[in-house]
């Protein structure tokens, strides 16, 4: 049995253009120590996983499915027990770090919060424990630092703050939500490096969401693509990369600039993101792509295994062999 | 770099903020915040220069000093021959008729009152009120289409569209006068990936179409070398390293630059886990009490004593490249 | 959302304000008390025609008598004789048009002192602001009742006195709006293009100041009316034989335990204009917000 196990996960938002469907049909399995990427563009509903998965949903959300935590089903646990579970065996760190800690709270109360409410600790124990967490995402003087406010931290500080609270009671399940997207590119280098050593030495999962597959190449084991709130297609790291077989994601790595790249246009996917209350029939991304065909419109492509490589989902009516990488196509 | 006459040029440029000091007195002396501190670099005709930096290194300050959003405190500012430093308001005035400017959230650069027709048509009304409404709507129209929007949306409004098409709508502003220096702040930073190249490959085509010199400041390394000819790298408001594109990604001579590219991440795993990081230590030094010598001393892995010493000038290398670093 | 009409094969654009009154019509609330307030604007100024006494004439037939249908005195007589309906609605003229004048001047005044605060920034903002803060330190009722004293109880001496205390909340929200639209990105772009200063604060601060006017217009009027209400209250409002609701609700408060229809048609007539107004702010509110695009 894996570490967590999520299967036909749908969130659904009751708004005032109706019953708005964010996240549709997701389903897969981490097992311990590895990690996961979740890839998609704004809308594609990436957040709303987690967040259904964390139980911190909207109220105007509901979600189905199940998502088993060693047999646990979070989405069905009463609050107190999502509670015990939350911050202690499954964690979370989110995008920016400024809004996520109590700016009225000293580091050292919102750390030892923590520790006091999961493990018991006394106020003592847990503030040995923070200074040895603070050292672990190597914040310098970790033990003054503890008394300050967040915002005396810098960005970068913060985010490594927010990583030691959520390592400080050794999770199973490390949530990240873009975490490094607001931080600039050497401090995100750091911030990654940090999580990839910590990782080695806690063995834990983690789940990352991002819009930088850069991000995810570095870091994530198996890679999850999304699209208008259904997965486009599920692989390990090196399909996904180096052979994509979904348009979406061949249309994602061609509009990337790449360093070592020097064609001058770039594989420009045409059209927008999808208004999440009015998607297309069929597959959701039929209308940007460049495989279309009638089929498309009308019947919505189930995620299947590729019968020569059954680690690799996808969900397209075309097979793998007839998405090609296209040469970028000229100007808008 | 080239022998042809440069469209703008900037000497030495500074841009400097007085911020409240720390002490509570009123009669203690206000503070320095030197956002832009020494910079110099020309801007050829039909070219682009990148000008990559990460948050507080000044470069959205010089995007607005160069169009004088921002006084400057020094330095000069030459527009084709002119000095703009100290020119009056109709000067500044004849000067933005050819150099416009693309920002970075699309949507809040665009009044939410104003029909897109109106929006595109404000440049126009501006510096060329005489033209007549009917040749106003002739180019507005043909503007729309060149930037890859339909007419018929000529009369929505800005909350209507979406953040890709918002941004087309701002590169149609800036380019309905057919400027000849565009001044892009960070104008992709804020879209989707997907949206992302499209807005690029459109200002590639409009550049080559309109013979436009483009000054594009952005974060994103992939981005601004994948547009640019030559780039500048900035840190804390002063120039580390400006050479071609091929001299700055094959081989990067200053500290920083190379730590900037090898932080990047690279949509390659095999390559990411065999990448050697340079990873930078410490934090940004606040601008107002900057390090002495050289600016990036504190956190550069080749620093020596002398460094905190002298601060380094821009040398140009052999190659072409100029660099501030006297370790090289 | 249905697409967009078409015409002329453009596409007709959906402006905010047209969001705006969308949404402002989903508000029932907001939409029962506009037109209650319309009816009792109406009924005030046609009513009194179309009654069968005059607000000053004493029926020595009936003192003091309670609402009937038979002397079709509907809402009953004063101490005085004069019917209680044709009173209230000549009440609810004066006290309309006191409020809807004194908020005309005091959003004009606040409109005026608050955007040239904030668009000329530094020590004249400082200074302009400070006397704001000096007359919200002010208790108003002492020099209400000190400059009716001195200058007399004229009808344009009231609504001036009204005036005088009902701006700062405009000059305030004026401020903060011009302060916070002059940093708006598109401001900047206006100036980045070479649009002059004065063209800037016509096409681009003015037309989005005036989502906020309106909210706060609507604010400011049951304030005024209030005021009014409590200066005629204490003696201090529109002169005898011209009456307001406040006139009516003094009168009515002296007589109260006996003939208590003096007091509580007057005040209930009240206290539904001011929830009106309240409710139609809040729709206004909520419909002009701008996190509702």
């Amino acid at each position: 049995m894996a570490l967590l196990e999520v299967r036909n996960l749908n969130v659904q938002f009751k708004t005032l253009d109706g019953v708005v469907t964010a996240v549709n049909g997701l389903s897969f399995d981490l097992e311990r120590g590895q990690t996961l990427g979740i890839v998609g563009e704004s809308g594609s509903g990436k957040s709303q996983t987690v967040l259904a998965m964390m139980g911190l949903l909207a109220s105007n959300g509901s979600a189905t499915g199940q998502a088993l935590l060693e047999g646990q089903d979070l989405l069905r646990l009463p609050p107190k027990a999502l509670n015990s579970i939350r911050g202690n065996r499954v964690a979370m760190i989110f995008q920016d770090p400024m809004t996520s800690l109590n700016p009225y709270l000293t580091v050292e109360r919102q750390m030892t919060e923590v520790l006091e409410l999961h493990k018991g600790m006394t106020r003592r124990q847990a503030r040995v424990r923070a200074v040895q967490a603070l050292d672990a995402v190597k914040i310098p003087d970790a033990a003054r630092r503890l008394a300050m406010y967040p915002h005396e931290f810098s960005g970068g500080m913060r985010q490594r703050v927010m990583i030691a609270m959520a390592l400080l009671c050794e999770p199973d399940v490390l949530i990240a939500d873009e975490p490094t997207t607001a931080l600039d590119v050497t401090v995100q280098a750091q911030i990654l490096a940090l999580l990839r050593e910590l990782q080695r030495e806690h063995g834990t999962a983690i789940v990352m969401i991002t819009h930088d597959l850069g991000v995810v190449a570095g870091l994530c084991d198996q890679v999850m693509v999304l699209y208008g709130g259904r997965v486009m297609e599920q692989a390990s790291a090196e399909s996904i990369f180096y052979q994509p077989t979904h348009p979406y994601t061949v249309g994602l790595l061609g509009a990337l600039p790449r360093i070592g790249n020097d064609n001058p246009s770039l594989l420009a996917i045409p059209g927008a993101p999808p208004d999440m209350a009015r998607l297309p029939s069929g597959c959701p991304f039929n209308e940007r792509c460049q495989w279309r065909e009638p089929q498309c419109v009308s019947q919505r492509p189930a995620l299947t295994a590729l019968p020569e490589k059954p680690d690799v989902w996808r969900a397209c009516h075309k097979s793998a062999a007839q998405i090609q990488p296209l040469k970028p196509s000229p100007a808008p | 770099m080239t022998d042809r006459t440069p469209l703008l040029s900037v000497r030495d440029l500074q841009v400097h903020f007085k911020v409240a000091s720390d002490s509570p007195w009123p009669w203690a002396k206000p503070q320095l915040l030197k956002a832009v501190d020494g910079l110099s670099f020309d801007v050829f005709p039909g070219e682009t220069l990148g000008i990559v930096g990460e948050s507080g290194c000044g470069k959205s300050t010089l995007a607005r000093a160069m169009l004088n959003l921002i006084p400057v405190t020094a330095g000069s500012i030459i527009w084709q021959g002119q000095e703009m430093r100290g020119a009056g308001a109709p000067e500044w005035h004849a000067l933005r008729k050819s150099v416009q400017m693309i920002f970075q959230d699309p949507l809040a650069c665009l009044d939410p009152r104003m029909t897109v027709g109106q929006i595109i048509a404000q440049p126009l009304h501006t510096h060329l009120p005489q033209l007549p409404a009917q040749e106003v709507m002739q180019r507005v129209r043909a503007m729309m289409q060149k930037v890859g929007l339909t007419t018929q949306q000529i009369n929505r409004y800005p909350h209507e569209f979406s953040g890709g098409q918002c941004q087309r709508i701002g590169i149609a502003r800036a380019l309905v006068l057919e400027p000849k220096l565009v001044i892009c702040d960070e104008p992709v930073s804020a879209l989707d990936v997907s949206i992302q190249a499209q807005i690029i490959n459109l200002l590639m085509a409009l550049q080559a179409q309109m013979g436009l010199a483009l000054v594009f400041i952005a974060h994103d390394l992939a981005v601004v070398r994948h547009i640019s000819q030559r780039v500048m790298v900035m840190y804390l408001g002063r120039a580390m390293e400006l050479a071609s594109k091929q001299a700055l990604y094959l081989a990067p001579q200053h500290p920083y630059t190379q730590a900037l590219l090898s932080a990047i991440p690279s949509p390659d795993p095999r390559r990411e886990r065999h990448k050697k990081l340079q990873l930078l230590q410490g934090e940004l030094p606040s601008p107002i009490h900057p390090p002495s010598g050289c600016i990036f001393r504190t956190r550069c892995p080749q620093a020596i004593a002398a460094c905190a010493e002298q601060k380094p000038e821009i040398r140009s290398l052999s190659s072409g490249a100029q660099v501030a670093c006297d370790l090289i | 959302m249905l697409t967009p009409p078409e015409i002329d094969g453009l596409v007709q654009g959906r402006s905010l304000w047209s969001d705006a009154r969308v949404r402002f019509a989903r508000n029932k609330a907001a939409l029962v008390s506009l037109l209650l307030l319309a009816l009792i604007g109406l009924t005030c100024v046609i009513g009194p025609w179309l009654l069968p006494y005059a607000f000053d004439s004493a029926d020595w037939n009936a003192m003091s008598t309670p609402p009937s249908w038979q002397n079709a005195h509907f809402w009953g007589t004063d101490d005085a004789g004069r019917d209680l309906l044709v009173r209230c609605l000549i009440g609810g003229r004066v006290s309309l048009t006191v409020g809807l004048l004194a908020t005309l001047s005091s959003v004009t005044l606040g409109i005026v002192w608050g955007a040239t605060a904030g668009f000329m920034g530094g020590k004249i903002d400082a200074f302009m602001m400070r006397v704001v803060d000096m007359m919200y330190a002010i208790p108003y009722l002492l020099i209400a009742i000190l400059l009716i004293t001195i200058l007399g109880r004229e009808f344009y001496l009231v609504v001036f006195t009204i005036t005088v205390f009902s701006w700062m909340d405009m000059a305030r929200v004026v401020r903060g709006q011009t302060l916070s639209l002059r940093s708006m990105e598109y401001v900047e772009a206006a100036r980045a293009m070479g649009v002059s200063n004065t063209r800037i604060i016509f096409r681009h601060i003015v037309p989005n100041l005036l989502g906020v006017v309106v909210i706060y217009t609507t604010v400011t009027v049951p304030g005024v009316i209030l005021t009014e209400s409590v200066l005629s209250f204490l003696g201090l409002g529109i002169q005898e034989p011209m009456t307001s609701w406040g006139v009516l609700i003094h009168d009515g408060a002296n007589a109260m335990e006996v003939t208590p229809w003096i007091l509580l048609f007057p005040a209930g007539l009240l206290c539904i204009t001011l929830y009106c107004f309240n409710f139609i702010g809040d729709g206004l509110r909520d419909a002009l917000d701008p996190k509702e695009r």
